[in-house]
């Protein structure tokens, strides 16, 4: 492969830094999962059109891949929005009350967990427990924690969001 | 008063959550500004997390001034009364509480938690850390190191509690090579956030715990299996890796002995099954991960059909100070079946939420109401919830039980990794039931009709009574399918999932009673069986139609108003908005 990337960002995405992922890995079909995690990490989401490409650079069947993809929850097959709502729907944040703060912020976006604003402004996931459990009901919004949510406060984090 | 020497601050996840960074950083400029001769430290989690964030100001004499809730806005006075001036801030100081706290605790997994900064190897030197390696690799046979750790009685602190020292002579034993050691750091219960305390608080001790149990089963290679979720634990243990590294604890020939390893993190991808020791060799080697019939188990064929041991961070924790201090030592606390301490992340509706680490034995009543400070805002106890998704949820006449592996399980719930969620009389038990069940039935693996489509039925079933539209026969078909889904699992995802549902089916009958004839929810959580009526504090203000989102409120200015029940969606609102609690929910 030349030196400069010569493929055109074709559906949104550079098919080189998913080589430059694969080389990281030796094309080891033994590393599907971080391969996929790396993929993940540097375009926000594994492109559905990707894996075919993965599976023929590792050797692997395609349906294997996406096996895994589909499997564990943290892979993504759509792009993220621009900013993202990590709700926690551990127990303690059950207990807490987690589920008027998600309806809370259904009611304010439009969106269900896991899904993203048709503007991709949002997107919206739910986990379950990040560890925080005294601080219930918590959320990571844009990877900082805030916690001893209520419904006024999520909509003011969200107000905040939509004014961005 | 001493001279303070020392400023730690707690920046594990739950200190950064409330705000611990920023308290860190003011804490920086602020000693920097007025020229303070005090180091800044970092250190992990103490467990008492309903305090943070938490500041030690450490004197020359050793003494510790424990600080609580330290937001950044409070760091000027801490410094100018404290630190300046040599005066305790009482409003701040919660060195009663602690003591208190901590008064009823063994920490043997924990000891470093909260006190070292998990970024300093040297800390961890500095405390006896790695000494155990040094005695096993210079004095001890690996055989020798099993037979300690059997007769420490250990057991697995991942929840099955089967005996470690077993567990590793079998491994060496089993012929093929090379021979794996595992660490599952996969915390998927919700609720339970020990392990990630540890990995935060004190990455070298399961390092260490690792290292002597490669040598006991003859293992050169261990993976570190970490959630994708806990991205401060994964930074920490790599910090810990590279380090141990440079100072010759990993690598060849360790310590000048003939004996290697190397150990590597991996990273989960967010799957609970993964928990289950099949399944994660199965996403260790890449595949879905789908758990497999045992035997043959992971110490005969694991991780690439290789000898393989897999320990839970708590259990690798305590092994380095069993080495140290002697197996007796750590007998001596805990059961006749059940040795040692545990940890149990408290949670839910009590004061003292947080890590605390009991011998094993403590009855349930001393750690929630004496440890743990009882219940929230003076309210009553209702239950408490066990081993997350496969415990069980005992009720106040279960609560002198002890924690012990055997007794947990007689009851119907289990240690699991020690998530002990409270809850009071505003938790629905039916609703914790569909709760639990949701996500297990979300996170079954899909192998097991049972387990795949059992939850299913069973979370539907519960969702119709929540709903207020189940009959009185459906509890028996409820009943029914929970032992098929039991026996018909394979791995203990489906065999323990529907243990939440059977323990309140068992102490909270008339909870699912009420919700099926009378359509009540006691809790007042199930919003399908819940009304929203204006009593006569009323004053007709006017701030609950602005608020109603469906236009279900009506009456004129300065008179009662109404809530018309057939639009209401019983979002809440209005009980928000309303400043004279004037809306009643039945």
């Amino acid at each position: 492969m030349s030196a400069v990337c010569a493929c055109s960002e074709k559906n949104g995405f550079s098919y080189c830094s998913i080589d430059e992922v694969l080389q990281k890995y030796s094309c080891d079909g033994n590393a599907i999962i971080p391969i996929l995690q790396d993929i993940q990490e540097n375009l926000g989401y594994v492109p559905k059109d990707c894996i075919e490409y993965i599976g023929e650079k590792l050797s692997v069947a395609p349906a294997r891949i996406y096996g895994v993809v589909t499997f564990y929850t943290q892979f993504r097959l759509t792009p993220r929005g621009k900013h993202s709502i990590m709700l926690c729907v551990g127990t303690a944040c059950h207990v807490g009350g987690a589920e008027k703060i998600s309806d809370c912020i259904t009611e304010e976006l439009g969106i269900k967990g896991g899904e993203t604003t048709d503007d991709r402004l949002v997107t919206f996931e739910k986990v379950a427990c990040i560890g925080c459990c005294s601080l219930a009901p918590v959320a990571i919004v844009n990877g900082e924690t805030i916690a001893k949510l209520t419904p006024d406060k999520t909509r003011t984090v969200i107000a905040e969001l939509k004014a961005d | 008063m001493k001279k303070p020497l020392t400023v730690r601050i707690g920046l594990s996840t739950c200190g950064i959550a409330a705000g611990g960074n920023k308290t860190f950083a003011r804490f920086g400029e602020q000693l920097t500004a007025r020229n303070l001769a005090v180091d800044l430290k970092k250190t992990g989690c103490i467990g008492l997390c309903y305090h943070e964030p938490l500041v030690d100001i450490l004197t020359e004499d050793g003494h510790v001034y424990t600080y609580g809730a330290v937001t950044e806005d409070k760091v000027p006075t801490l410094i100018d009364e404290h630190i300046s001036g040599g005066r305790i801030v009482h409003d701040l100081l919660i060195n009663d509480d602690k003591s208190k706290v901590t008064a009823r605790q063994v920490k043997i997994a924990l000891r470093n938690c909260g006190l070292i900064d998990p970024d300093s190897i040297a800390d961890y030197i500095n405390e006896g850390g790695y000494t155990a390696l040094k005695t096993v690799l210079s004095s001890m046979t690996p055989d020798q190191v099993s037979e300690e750790i059997t007769a420490s009685g250990l057991r697995g602190r991942g929840g099955a509690g089967f005996p470690t020292g077993l567990k590793w002579r079998l491994t060496r034993q089993s012929p093929g090579s090379p021979k794996y050691v595992v660490c599952n750091a996969d915390e998927g219960d919700p609720g339970a956030f020990m392990d990630r305390s540890i990995v935060e608080g004190d990455p070298h001790s399961i390092v260490e715990g690792m290292l002597i149990a490669a040598y006991a089963i003859g293992a050169t290679e261990g993976h570190i299996y970490i959630r994708a979720e806990y991205p401060l634990a994964i930074a920490k243990m790599q910090k810990a890796l590279d380090d141990a590294d440079e100072h010759g604890y990993l690598g060849e020939k360790i310590l000048s002995s003939s004996f290697s390893f190397t150990l590597k993190i991996k990273k989960g991808a967010g799957a609970f099954v993964c928990g289950e020791e099949t399944a994660l060799i199965a996403s260790l080697e890449g595949k879905r991960g789908m758990p497999l019939l045992k035997p043959p188990f992971p110490a005969q064929k694991g991780l690439w059909q290789k000898p393989t041991t897999i320990n839970n961070v708590e259990t690798f924790a305590n092994v380095p100070w069993i080495i140290r201090e002697g197996a007796k030592r750590f007998a001596a606390f805990g059961t006749a079946k059940s040795k040692g301490t545990k940890v149990f992340a408290l949670a839910g509706k009590i004061n003292n939420g947080g890590l605390v680490e009991v011998p094993i034995g403590m009855p349930l009543r001393e750690i929630i109401f004496d440890i743990g400070g009882g219940i929230q805002g003076g309210k009553r106890f209702k239950g408490v919830q066990l081993g997350g998704p496969s415990g069980g949820c005992l009720p106040e006449e279960e609560l002198d039980t002890i924690v012990d592996y055997d007794e947990l399980v007689q009851k119907g719930a289990m240690m699991g990794s020690g998530g002990m969620i409270v809850m009071d009389e505003t938790t629905c038990m039916v609703d914790i039931a569909r709760f639990f069940l949701n996500f297990t039935k979300d996170e079954s693996c899909g192998k097991c009709v049972h387990c795949r489509l059992g939850t299913k039925r069973m979370l539907e079933i519960l969702e119709l009574i929540t709903a207020g539209k189940a009959a009185a026969e459906d509890l028996a078909l409820l009943e029914e399918l929970a032992s098929n889904v039991k026996e018909g699992s394979l791995c203990g995802l489906g065999q323990t999932a529907p243990n939440p549902v059977l323990t309140t089916l068992k102490y909270f009958r008339h909870e699912y009673e009420e919700h099926i004839t009378q359509k009540k929810c006691r809790a007042h959580v199930c919003k399908a069986l819940l009304q929203y009526i204006i009593n006569e504090k009323c004053v007709g203000c006017g701030l609950c139609v602005k608020r109603c989102p469906v236009d279900a409120i009506s009456g004129e200015r300065r008179k009662l108003h109404a809530i018309d029940g057939d639009k209401c969606i019983k979002c809440g609102r209005c009980v928000e908005a309303c400043k004279f609690d004037a809306i009643l929910v039945e």
